[in-house]
């Protein structure tokens, strides 16, 4: 419920939720949704022109009812706070069909069952009340209107540009846009049986090879990932080792 | 800001006034006593009854402009009674308004702040996170950090935006809660 009247905008003086009864035993409800149950419990009471300070408690616990099961036929998913409402209700009716004494406390006092309500009540409409103040103060306020955005540098940094600033950006898009489409992206495909051959090649005629310089040598990601496959491969099978002099030094494929 | 720099020679007021309102003009935002002062290089004392001034000045020329203060500074803006004619120039519409729940959820938390949701709950009898979510997202709340009780909820309050959309100086200016006791039970 909550849900679905936050879709909805509300105006105080037109909108209020409104239920008629159109005979005992059929209520019809009018418009919108209520706030929340403590604002059906206000609004049942001031249809029913009780005092707030005396709830004929049976009296609103019906119609109170009688509204959650119209929801309900409806398929108006209630909140679960409505519910909560209901049983409170019929507890505070049990209560005051009970002889009094029994709720005495040591001095004596009478606790009024339905004074947390009525207190909740109260406190309630106080803000109820303050909403709607806020809502006076709003609509007040969207009739007044403050000088508009002044435009500067912070606001709109292209201020400063001109005719031929943008004509200078538009020529350099121009020439990336030309070099774009003259570059022709050749892949250079090396297999690893060209790497293990040029390797070897490498390696058998200066002795050892640094491995840091090889791959220096290489351009591609492609070509780096093979050539790392391929000192694996050469030092599995070829009768070559690995030497690194210092821990993070340089890495040295030897012939052994 | 070389203003401070300069020769010191005592400016009249009513060059002060006129400053104050040229800055009034240009300032996207209320702007405060503090930053007028600061521009002016003069005290603060001074640049306020400089715009109280201002703002007394504008009331008795009676024209289509107010000055007057708002979320903590001053604003220059149009009069309410001309909003038909300022709307139908700028052809907008007022926004859309709040729903009944957003509206009590937000005067709960003015005047409670800074508060948390299971407190708003006591009050409105009603979850509240919808109403909640749809203040944060219209900036007119804020988190306002942790309460150090059971399960540390998020306390809110208001935000200046929420003063600027209500028109409030400050929170003070909201009539106290209590006043609203009077409306009842009649």
């Amino acid at each position: 419920m909550e849900q679905q009247s936050e879709q909805l905008t509300f105006d105080f003086y037109t909108e209020t939720p409104h239920i008629s009864a159109e005979s005992p035993d059929e209520i019809k409800l009018e418009l919108g949704a209520f706030a929340g149950p403590l604002d059906l419990l206000l609004y049942l009471i001031k249809q029913e022109k009780a005092n707030i300070f005396d709830i004929p408690i049976a009296k609103i616990t019906d119609e109170y009812l009688k509204y959650i099961r119209l929801m309900k036929s409806l398929d108006i998913s209630l909140a679960g706070d409505f519910i909560v409402m209901s049983a409170t209700l019929i507890e505070i009716k049990s209560k005051m069909l009970l002889p009094r004494e029994i709720f005495a406390d040591a001095a004596g006092e009478i606790e009024d069952p339905r004074r947390e309500l009525v207190d909740r009540l109260l406190e309630y409409e106080k803000f109820k009340a303050a909403a709607q103040m806020l809502y006076e103060r709003s609509t007040v306020e969207q009739a007044v209107f403050p000088r508009g955005k002044i435009e500067s540098d912070e606001t709109n940094a292209e201020t400063n540009a001109t005719v031929f600033d943008i004509l200078t950006v538009f020529q350099k898009i121009l020439a990336r846009h030309k070099e774009e489409v003259q570059m022709e992206i050749e892949r250079e495909e090396v297999s690893l049986a060209d790497m293990l051959k040029l390797m070897k090649q490498r390696i058998f005629t200066a002795k050892e090879l640094n491995l840091l310089d090889f791959f220096a040598e290489i351009r591609t990601r492609r070509e780096l990932v093979t050539a790392f496959i391929a000192i694996l491969e050469i030092v599995r099978t070829e009768s070559v080792k690995l030497t690194q002099d210092v821990t993070f030094g340089a890495i040295t494929l030897k012939k052994v | 800001m070389d203003l401070e720099n300069e020769e010191k020679k005592p400016r009249e007021i009513s060059e002060i006034v006129a400053i104050v309102e040229a800055l009034i003009f240009v300032a996207d935002e209320p702007i405060t006593v503090k930053n007028l002062a600061e521009v002016l290089g003069e005290d603060r004392e001074f640049v306020q009854s400089a715009v109280e001034h201002l703002r007394d000045e504008y009331d008795e020329r009676d024209g289509g402009l107010q000055i007057r203060a708002l979320a903590g500074g001053w604003q220059i803006s149009t009069k309410t009674q001309y909003h038909e004619e300022v709307r139908a120039f700028l052809k907008t519409r007022p926004n859309a308004k709040l729903s009944l729940a957003a509206l009590e959820t937000l005067s709960v938390i003015a005047y409670k702040q800074p508060v948390t949701v299971p407190e708003i709950l006591e009050i409105r009898g009603v979850q509240s996170a919808s109403a909640i979510k749809t203040l944060l997202d219209k900036r007119l709340i804020v988190a306002k950090g942790r309460k150090e009780t059971v399960g540390r909820p998020m306390m809110y309050g208001t935000s200046k935006d929420f003063l600027l959309q209500f028109g409030l100086k400050d929170l003070s200016e909201l009539p106290s809660i209590e006043d609203f006791e009077d409306l009842l039970g009649q």
